[in-house]
């Protein structure tokens, strides 16, 4: 019993390596916070539309997939990750929406004027309350909504194109079979 | 060239590094002589070495030689010198660099001062410190060599971080790689002892310097690293219980407890198994701090840049030092003789209530600070650890322990009297008291912990000198016998009493925080913001350039009762290089309080937005903290302890009993 | 026994210094704005690395505390506007982790190590004075004793 007593520096330690051990090698990344909404119903929302006619609600996408993508003018990745929002709305025909984030329509117009306009709908939500709703922290973010209007998963960051081949596109096809 | 002859230098330190792991180890078990002194040369040579790699990297800097990727990425010629200085290791791979060569000197002072260590304690000791030394050498010229060229050189660099420009900064990592670095001596001591399987009285005198040494510089770094946030990050925090802030304080809870538990082994020869144990611990959480900090496993402000090939690097060292000690501690311990008895109350008793509570917090703060990444290693939710739960944990564990400091040096050793002890603290306990209900009259009744804390200060204040005039016997003999007992008191006892006031201060300190007042307002030149009895006038605010930035500068007038009585001038600095601001704030420092502002966004149209804050025994912190540093001095310089060190005269034989 | 512990965790409940707000985010009524300050100090910025929301300079806490502000005056307790910002990002967002079953080592953990150590060690020291202490007398040996007092008395 007692010689048990002296192991347990040693027994402790090796808990503590094997979650040290795990933590690096899952290659989890510290500051990647996942979605608190995920499996839950999308926030309402109902923001002026960035074309200046009328509004853009969340209600009028239900019963469709939806892909929403928040990005901003101001935003250097959104630049980077625009050519794979415009592939997936151009051929993959993926309903794509956007909405500006905390910028100027006339600066959100022109981002979009010269690098091309992949969304069928965009919402202005200037003071970040849509935003803050699906618990985003930083742009580019892009949620997938299902029929149901559940967010299924979220993106953080700009897209890449492994992340589009392997997970967005196959998950929009899932969600996509009636 | 240079460079070239800083990496071949460092390649020849590990090379030696790994003779030093195994010769003089075998010198030791084979009684070989020859080998045991082989340990001496290859430490010196060592250092010797490392020393001239730092040399080299340090003149890339210096000369901005942009030829070598390290200072391309981390310095800039229009940087003041010090900052190119301190910009050496103010990255992974230089802090590293500093790291093996403060390890090297420890080892080199170990064979050069302790001759008067057992020959094969002190090879043993060495060939443990080389272990370490190669470990992290290995990792530095395979992971994170800072002597990698870059061709075609860039014609200037990357610039540092305009927030790491500081003077405080740059003495914050060494003093705090010479305290983490130094308790590897206490481990390397704890492994000698647990492979001959012998602790003894000797043993502690021997580890004591040492363990104190690295404790003292542990202090001053943590002090100036909490200072230099306080007076950097714009309002006045000092400690956010950051993973990385928290790396440096559990081993110097640790450290604490290891140096009181040292004492107990060598005046009684008991508590042994204990405090072997707190020295592989005290090293392991360096270690275990290291990790956290380089490996990107943990976010924080302070992290360098993420690797995991590097966290991979250093989880293996840890493995092998932490598990390799602590295997040995669990095979050898066992085995170690626990000496003399003692009753739970008593010198003895009042260390071990210590000990656990010191070890109690380590843990909690530990715990606390890993929790959320437990739990996401087992799929849990991702939850944050923040001050709230410190607050709510560290800060009840640590209130018995400020009570018992001032009762503990009280107790005899063996078997004390409380009653007695607790009486002669009668005068301690009324000022605590009046302390604690003049605050609680003077505040209207709240808030009711700081004034608690405020009033331990005062107990362990009165205490400290209660307890000092208990031993010289004041106002109980005539005054020249007083006198002659003030001057015969050991050092290390005054090392005690200073080291406690210290703590007292501290505690004062971070009690008083609680009544600090804070103002923001915007303003424009002409208004005034009335703050504790000061009337602050902004005067102007101009634009001002600097070395390698543009500064918005706010010129405040502080007034008291009319006059003027001081001029602060905060600032928002815009660094050109690197396109961020940063604030740099004014703070008038005074004994009694700070008078703290900083500037924030603002133009001349819609004004400026000033913070200013009145922080009442706020510098008391950092004092505190000095004059804890301070103690651990006086301590150190008692001739006794001397014996594991220098020596002078013949060794000195065991402490008389008066003690 | 549950109200003292209440009132103790109360006790203990630091007065904190206050923090970075920039003035035209106050509220008008200070007893909501002290509300807003307490709470801000509670949740993190999620964008920052450990920092309060109080505390922090980026966009979004500034946002935040707006949003927490604005709830506020709406007439939210404490409880419901943080209840609305965890909704949102999760229990990441508290700076406080919630007490649950996952969570009962973080929170308990302490005290029981403690009790477990302070234990641990009683009885270490108890056995070993046991151990260590002088063979108790025999009854030959306690006679023997008893004689030679006597002899040494008499």
């Amino acid at each position: 019993m007692r010689r048990l007593a002296y192991a347990l520096p040693l027994l402790l330690f090796a808990a503590l390596a094997g979650y040290f051990a795990v933590a690096l090698l899952s290659g989890r990344n510290p500051h990647e916070l996942p979605s608190a909404l995920l499996d839950k119903p999308a926030p309402a929302f109902d923001l002026p539309s960035l074309s200046g006619d009328g509004r853009m609600s969340g209600s009028a996408l239900a019963g469709q997939v939806v892909v929403v993508n928040f990005f901003a003018s101001w935003c250097a990745p959104c630049r980077v990750e625009h050519p794979l929002l415009l592939r997936l709305a151009r051929q993959e025909k993926v309903h794509l929406v956007g909405i500006a984030y905390k910028d100027r329509p006339a600066d959100s117009r022109r981002f979009l004027a010269e690098l091309g306009d992949p969304y069928s709908a965009i919402g202005i939500d200037r003071d970040g309350r849509t935003g803050i709703d699906f618990g985003l922290y930083g742009v580019p973010e892009t949620y997938v909504i299902d029929r149901a209007g559940h967010i299924r998963k979220r993106f953080v960051g700009p897209l890449s194109a492994a992340a589009v081949d392997r997970e967005l596109l196959p998950l929009l096809r899932a969600l996509a079979r009636p | 060239m240079i460079i070239e002859l800083g990496h071949f230098a460092l390649a020849l330190a590990l090379c030696l590094a790994l003779v030093q792991s195994v010769v003089p180890l075998a010198g030791a078990a084979r009684r070989n002589l020859g080998w045991m002194q082989v340990g001496q040369t290859t430490a010196v040579a060592q250092f010797a070495l490392v020393a001239l790699s730092f040399a080299a990297l340090t003149h890339a800097y210096v000369t901005s030689d942009f030829s070598v990727v390290n200072v391309v990425q981390n310095s800039h010629s229009a940087k003041p010198m010090l900052y190119k200085v301190s910009g050496v290791w103010g990255n992974h791979e230089g802090s590293m660099v500093l790291w093996v060569l403060i390890l090297a000197l420890c080892g080199a002072a170990v064979a050069t001062f302790g001759s008067n260590l057992p020959r094969e304690l002190r090879a043993r000791v060495l060939a443990v410190q080389g272990m370490v030394a190669a470990g992290f050498l290995a990792f530095i010229l395979l992971t994170s060599n800072p002597f990698l060229r870059v061709f075609p050189a860039p014609a200037d660099g990357d610039g540092l971080n305009p927030v790491l420009q500081d003077p405080g900064l740059a003495f914050h990592p060494p003093f705090l790689y010479l305290g983490y670095v130094g308790s590897s001596v206490a481990f390397a001591f704890a492994v000698a002892a647990l492979i001959e399987g012998r602790v003894d009285a000797a043993w502690a005198r021997w580890v004591r310097p040492w363990a104190l040494l690295s404790w003292c510089a542990l202090t001053v770094g943590v002090a100036l690293g909490s200072w230099w946030a306080y007076y950097t990050l714009g309002w006045g925090g000092w400690w956010f219980w950051d993973p990385v802030e928290n790396a440096s304080l559990l081993p110097w809870l640790s450290g604490t407890a290891l140096i009181h538990s040292a004492i107990v082994v060598e005046r009684r020869d008991t508590l042994k198994s204990w405090t072997i144990l707190l020295a592989l611990i005290t090293f392991s959480l360096a270690l275990i701090g290291t990790f956290l900090v380089r490996s990107g496993v943990l976010s924080s402000v302070h992290s360098f840049a993420v690797d995991p090939e590097r966290g991979i690097f250093i989880l293996a060292l840890l493995l092998v030092a932490i598990g390799g000690s602590l295997t040995l501690y669990a095979v050898r311990a066992p085995a170690l003789q626990g000496g003399g008895l003692f009753a739970p109350i008593s010198r003895e008793g009042a260390l071990v209530f210590n000990n656990l509570m010191l070890a109690t917090a380590t843990v909690t703060v530990l715990l606390g600070t890993l929790y959320p990444l437990f739990l996401d290693a087992v799929g849990g939710a991702k939850i944050s650890v923040g001050p709230p739960f410190f607050n709510r944990t560290f800060v009840p564990l640590m209130l018995p322990v400020l009570v018992a400091m001032a009762v503990g040096p009280l107790l005899a050793w063996k078997r004390g009297d409380l009653l007695a002890a607790v009486q002669r603290l009668w005068v301690a306990f009324a000022v605590a008291a009046a302390v604690a209900l003049g605050g609680l009259y003077i505040a209207g009744g709240g808030p009711v912990l700081a004034i608690l804390g405020l009033s331990l200060a005062a107990w362990i204040a009165v205490g400290v000198l209660m307890e000092w005039a208990e031993r010289v016997r004041l106002f109980r003999l005539p005054p020249r016998e007083t006198w002659r007992r003030a001057v015969g008191l050991p050092r290390s006892a005054y090392g005690m009493s200073v080291a406690h006031f210290g703590v007292a201060v501290m505690v004062a300190g971070i009690a008083a925080s609680a009544f600090e007042q804070e103002r923001i307002e915007t303003m424009r030149p002409g208004d005034v913001l009335p703050l504790a009895g000061y009337d602050l006038v902004l005067r102007d605010v101009q634009r001002i350039p600097g070395p390698n930035y543009i500064a918005d500068t706010a010129i405040v007038e502080v007034r008291r009762g009319g006059a003027v009585v001081a001029e602060m001038r905060p600032q928002r600095r815009l660094f050109t290089v690197q396109r961020t601001t940063t604030a740099v704030t004014a703070i008038r420092s005074g004994l009694g309080a700070d008078l703290y502002l900083a500037l924030g966004e603002g133009d001349a149209q819609s004004g400026w937005t000033l913070r200013a804050y009145h922080k009442p025994l706020v510098s008391w912190i950092w004092l505190g903290a000095l004059v804890m540093a301070l103690g651990g001095v006086v301590s150190l310089s008692d001739r006794r302890w001397q014996v594991g060190v220098a020596s002078r005269t013949r060794p000195a034989a065991l402490p008389a009993a008066a003690e | 026994m549950k109200r003292l512990l209440l009132l103790l965790l109360l006790l203990l409940l630091p007065a904190g210094p206050a923090f970075t707000v920039t003035p035209d985010e106050r509220l008008a009524d200070p007893a909501l704005e002290a509300r807003a300050r307490a709470i801000s100090r509670e949740l993190r910025c999620v964008v920052c690395q450990n920092e309060s929301v109080d505390e922090s300079n980026a966009a979004l806490a500034r946002d935040v505390r707006l949003l927490l502000r604005e709830r506020l005056v709406a007439g939210d307790s404490d409880a419901a506007a943080i209840g609305f910002l965890v909704a949102r990002y999760g229990d990441f967002v508290l700076l406080r982790p919630p007490l649950r079953p996952e969570t009962w080592v973080l929170w308990y953990g302490p005290f029981v190590l403690l009790v477990l150590a302070a234990g641990g060690t009683w009885v270490a020291l108890r056995r070993r004075a046991q151990a260590d202490g002088p063979p108790p007398l025999s009854a030959e040996e306690r006679a023997r004793i008893d004689r030679i007092l006597r002899e040494d008395e008499g």
